[in-house]
């Protein structure tokens, strides 16, 4: 990743200005398009969006979750249940979920041609195909830099679980790589008990002082992210209460459910409620080649009492309209039940369920047949979605980020958002 | 002709044509009952391998039992449902329908006086109803879904086992719990893959009464691609101890069902990622004494009266009649 930052070029100039001055110096394409525009941008940073992926590692199937299809040859022993929006029906795995199925909204015609879990995550989250020799941004990252504020100093893109820093923001560089946390406050991450706070301050002035004077000669983006590591750090140290999860109350852990998902779940909230521009959590696991009705209905019991009880505080606490929130896969599973009740990978026709943010909530994009083995009606792909959840927090998906002097797309510019699902 | 396990082979395969879940012979061995993924029950005539078959249930049906006079079928459904039906008729009608279970009734079983109806629910409860299908008695204490219940002939007993390998011992007239087996190894929690897997799945008892057999899996070194192997589980009914682990070795599966032969052998029905088995054990011996491949995987598994056949349900949608004897000359 060197590059010539040394050598004070524009690049280099208009970097520095994004690192300072946040949001509104980020954008330089698309004729200077909306976000290019101080009031707009100001306008973007006033309303701290904000985006929560929920990702259902392995393959939620989208019959036992979204788009049911009882009494079919492909169903299952699942029924479907009404929800808050008359008409709108899910899985029976999902009764919490279905009452707030009024803030939320459905995809059901996804297809990403592709039944690979390493190339369905990647579609899925960095809103491309996987290509080999190029490297493209997280959605994370890209949220946490188009996204970013200028006064926060936690980390933008953080995965919970996880357990270091990720290396998935390509070009954006790893300051808005994501770095994960499991609910308790990063290792280390308390000042030495040996060391006096006027110690402390003392020896981070002569790094400053030391890194300052070898910048002015020999500065580099690994220089730059030293720096800002070091900085990050010392900030994180003062609100590493942030990350534990457990200064939250008992009774908080009992709504959200005590297992994994539900402690993850309230992190995020805490997480989103500081400010945090993006935020994934991710439950494990939906790779049911076996037994996929118990699995799921294991794995979905845990999902939706967590995940509705983070939709219904994000509501109550007015930060839905803030934030918008994804369920997604790598892909949806087989519509045809194998002979170990399992299902299998299957990226030809499945769902991605959404909303809060600019979303238009209890709406259904798209459509599937009788039984679930083909999309009908309104096909989008990944690059559809990627573009969406940037647009529906009010970024303009078709503008571009200037790296180098580059113009590097914010997402695929072969597709466009689903605006029918964009208030 | 008399029972030889080892002679075992397939004398019928009928199609239905769609996955089968269950399969039970009625009590008077003149039909064999099977459910399949298309909503249906299906009744087989054993004199001519006809079918009749009908929509029963909003969902899947898990299990099927009868009342002794052979007259009444109990489905057990996934829809939280039990339904009697007449065994007979072109075009049955339900006689007795009742909300059982607040999600999937994984098993049913009748007691052999037929007063009492045993079933077992994803709500962690077993409850038993009197043939008219009214509640008798709710019985609390699992900590799972309730995969297996079972009613010792005497009558005073019913056990009842659940997806973490606790068998339940309960008292029928009571419903005091009298005592509990723990057949651990038939349950595991998968760390990678944050799952729970195993489960009781069947439950049978010698014919000297002198020995229990649990079945499932063990082995699940990846539950979610059906890495794992079946395992019969052997107790002493008296000591209530555990008396002997019998593995079916390199063979991938579940242990579907396990019943106890006339001559004091065991039969399981396995199915899984390595197809479908009958395998038979001797109780004072670990290993299998004879394995048999079936044509497809088994999910189920039905001992007829006559001790002398098993039927066994498999996903391409045949049901498939075994005679445990050496073929009769053509």
């Amino acid at each position: 990743m060197k590059c010539d930052y040394s050598c004070q070029s524009n690049d280099h100039l208009i970097a520095r200005r994004q690192f300072l001055g946040g949001l509104a110096g980020s954008f330089v394409v698309g004729g200077l398009g909306a976000l290019t525009n101080p009031v707009a941008a100001e306008q973007l940073k006033k309303n701290g969006m904000r985006v929560l992926v929920v990702y259902m590692s392995g393959g939620l199937s989208q019959l036992e979750s979204w788009d049911p299809k009882p009494k079919t040859d492909t169903g299952g022993p699942f029924r479907a249940i009404q929800t808050a929006v008359p008409g709108t029906q899910i899985c029976e795995l999902l009764p919490k979920t279905a009452t707030h199925m009024d803030k939320l909204s459905l995809i059901r015609s996804i297809n990403t041609k592709n039944n690979d879990h390493g190339k369905g995550r990647y579609q899925m989250t960095y809103g491309r195909n996987k290509m080999p020799g190029t490297e493209h941004p997280h959605l994370g990252a890209v949220c946490a830099k188009a996204l970013e504020r200028s006064d926060n100093p936690l980390p933008g893109h953080i995965k919970v679980p996880g357990g270091s820093r990720g290396s998935d923001a390509a070009y954006l560089g790893p300051k808005y790589a994501s770095v994960g946390m499991t609910g308790k406050p990063p290792a280390n991450s308390e000042r030495a008990k040996n060391l006096t706070e006027s110690a402390d301050a003392l020896r981070n002035s002569f790094r400053r002082k030391v890194n300052d004077r070898f910048s002015l000669q020999r500065r580099t983006a690994e220089t730059d992210v030293y720096t800002q590591s070091y900085e990050q750090a010392l900030q994180l140290m003062e609100k590493r209460d942030v990350f534990d999860v457990d200064k939250e109350p008992a009774s908080e852990h009992e709504k959200y459910g005590k297992f994994d998902l539900g402690k993850h779940c309230l992190m995020a909230r805490r997480l989103l409620e500081n400010d945090i521009p993006f935020v994934q959590v991710s439950h494990s696991n939906y790779d049911t080649h076996n037994e996929n009705f118990n699995f799921h209905l294991e794995q979905l019991g845990e999902f939706d009492q967590a995940f509705s009880t983070l939709v219904n505080d994000l509501h109550e606490r007015g930060m839905l309209e803030t934030t918008l929130v994804v369920v997604m896969s790598e892909f949806g599973r087989t519509p045809k039940i194998n002979a170990r009740f399992g299902r299998d990978h299957w990226g030809s026709a499945w769902s991605v369920c959404l909303g809060g943010a600019n979303v238009q909530p209890g709406g259904i994009i798209g459509k599937t047949n009788e039984n679930g083995t083909k999309v009908i009606e309104r096909e989008v792909d990944h690059g559809h979605l990627f573009h969406t959840y940037l647009s529906a927090v009010g970024l303009e998906s078709s503008e571009a980020f200037d790296i180098g002097g580059r113009e590097q797309p914010m997402a695929d510019p072969s597709r466009t958002p689903i605006s029918e699902l964009i208030a | 002709m008399s029972l030889d396990p080892k002679q075992t082979h397939v004398l019928h395969e009928w199609k239905h044509g769609k996955p089968l879940i269950a399969c039970c012979f009625d009590p008077t061995g003149r039909y064999l009952f099977t459910s399949s993924e298309d909503y249906t029950l299906q009744r087989w005539d054993l004199k001519d391998g006809s079918k009749v078959a009908w929509e029963a249930h909003d969902s899947w049906i898990r299990d099927i039992a009868f009342l002794p006079d052979g007259e009444t079928v109990i489905t057990a459904g996934c829809d939280d449902r039990i339904i009697f039906w007449p065994v007979t008729g072109d075009k049955p009608q339900p006689r007795a329908e009742v909300v059982a279970h607040k999600g999937w009734i994984r098993s049913v079983d009748v007691s052999t006086d037929g007063a009492l109806i045993a079933t077992g629910g994803n709500d962690h409860l077993v409850k038993l109803w009197d043939p008219n299908g009214k509640l008798v008695r709710e019985l609390v204490g699992h900590k799972g879904h309730v995969y297996s219940v079972f009613f010792h002939p005497d009558g005073n007993s019913l056990l009842s086992g659940d997806l973490k390998g606790v068998v339940h011992q309960w008292e029928t007239k009571t419903g005091k719990l009298m005592r509990s087996f723990e057949a651990k190894e038939l349950f595991s929690y998968n760390t990678g893959q944050k799952v729970d897997y195993g489960g009781v799945r069947d439950i049978a008892l010698s014919p000297d009464g002198k020995t229990l057999a649990f079945t499932g899996l063990h082995k699940a070194t990846n539950p979610l691609g059906a890495i794992n192997e079946p395992l019969v589980l052997l107790f002493d009914w008296a000591k209530g101890e555990s008396v002997r682990k019998q593995p079916a070795e390199g063979i991938r599966g579940i242990g579907w069902q396990v019943e106890f032969l006339s001559d004091g052998s065991e039969v399981c029905a396995s199915g899984g990622g390595g197809g479908g088995y009958l395998i038979f054990f001797k109780p004072a011996e670990e290993k299998p004494f004879h394995k048999l491949k079936l044509k497809d995987t088994a999910r189920d598994m039905s001992l007829h009266p006559d001790g002398l056949q098993v039927a066994t349900a498999h996903w391409d949608g045949y049901v498939r009649i075994s005679r445990m004897e050496k073929k009769a000359a053509k």
